[in-house]
């Protein structure tokens, strides 16, 4: 009978919880690696307009973002500005900010740098026109228009 | 005597991960950056000339401060633009109007024709960015439904659930996407 007994025990072991904290570790370097830092608070309001053909921006490191809206603070005006990094800009920064952007990724990413416009959607072209020609000086051709993705566009 | 030692309680190991990964999780901002991806093309050279083409092969688009649309001379509609696009690019008639073809031999296509047609996209800077979208993913999306196609015919597949990497290569041979935006200026004020 003790002899029976025995073997029982050893068939149904306990859940063992040891392996726990080696689940949670990897959920958490999960996390750690995924995690971006958002260093930039946003000057400007943009809601980006929804299109339907989008595509993935793969590597965040090789992305550099230009925010173009109107001003969050109400008292600098309606009129869209462009935000880099954490200050407004005008125009002809863009150059020097995207030069610089490109200094500090590696000498064999570079050529797949892209830039990302986060433009607010009631924008006029005017601005955005005049930023893609400051990109195409300084030879960051690979741009990316970003959008919502939405199931459907409405026409009107 | 060696059982006794007590070993270093690892319960709390969990407690401290969970602090951890509750902190990384609130701090994560998920969101993948997704949008219309273009080239530009580099700065005009002003020594060279501006290369001929011929106006069958052009598609043109303007869209003034309005955001009314003017296609191919005449006004038009946003929600007629995919088709009329695809059928520009693909001209199943062989129309004299519309563009050109040339034969190419393609590596896992064989002879396909490839057009020679270019959308030519002008906008005004009084343009709102939204309509200027609406007109980028109308396009994008014709040249996807035209690659769809081509994907279904040769391999029997849409062209968006290709896996294979040549055969992806293969099909933006043969239908490029050639859209041309105009160095800006003030259209339709």
């Amino acid at each position: 009978m003790g002899k029976f007994r025995k073997d029982k025990d050893k068939g149904t072991p306990q859940v063992t919880t040891a392996a726990l904290p080696d689940i949670i570790f990897m959920l958490l370097f999960f996390f750690m690696v995924s995690t971006v830092m958002r260093t930039e608070s946003l000057l400007v309001k943009v809601s980006v307009p929804g299109a339907t053909e989008v595509q993935k921006l793969e590597k965040k490191s090789l992305v550099s973002y230009i925010n173009i809206g109107p001003p969050k603070q109400e008292a600098l005006g309606s009129k869209a500005r462009i935000q880099l990094n954490d200050s407004f800009a005008s125009v002809s920064d863009v150059g020097e900010f995207i030069l610089s952007e490109k200094e500090q990724l590696d000498e064999a990413d570079r050529q797949f740098m892209t830039t990302s416009l986060k433009v607010d959607k009631d924008t006029k072209m005017g601005v955005v026109s005049d930023v893609k020609q400051e990109l195409r000086k300084v030879g960051a051709f690979k741009i990316n228009y970003s959008t919502r993705q939405v199931a459907e566009i409405k026409y009107y | 005597m060696a059982r006794k030692v007590p070993e270093i309680n690892g319960g709390s190991m969990a407690d401290i991960a969970f602090l951890l990964l509750i902190f990384f999780l609130v701090t994560t901002t998920m969101d993948v950056d997704k949008g219309i991806v273009r080239r530009l093309p580099p700065p005009p050279n002003p020594d060279a000339e501006p290369p001929d083409i011929k106006e069958r092969n052009i598609f043109t688009i303007l869209v003034n401060k309005n955001d009314r649309l003017m296609v191919e001379g005449e006004p038009g509609q946003l929600r007629n633009l995919r088709e009329e696009v695809k059928r520009f690019i693909s001209n199943p008639y062989n129309k004299e109007t519309l563009p050109e073809k040339r034969m190419e031999q393609i590596d896992f296509l064989g002879q396909v024709s490839v057009s020679k047609g270019i959308i030519s996209l002008k906008n005004d800077r009084g343009t709102s960015y939204d309509m200027y979208i609406r007109v980028q993913n109308e396009l994008a999306a014709a040249f996807r439904e035209l690659k769809n196609e081509l994907a279904q015919e040769k391999f029997g597949i849409k062209y968006d659930e290709l896996a294979k990497e040549e055969y992806i290569k293969a099909i933006d041979k043969a239908i490029p996407v050639a859209i041309s935006e105009a160095e800006p200026e003030n259209v339709g004020d």
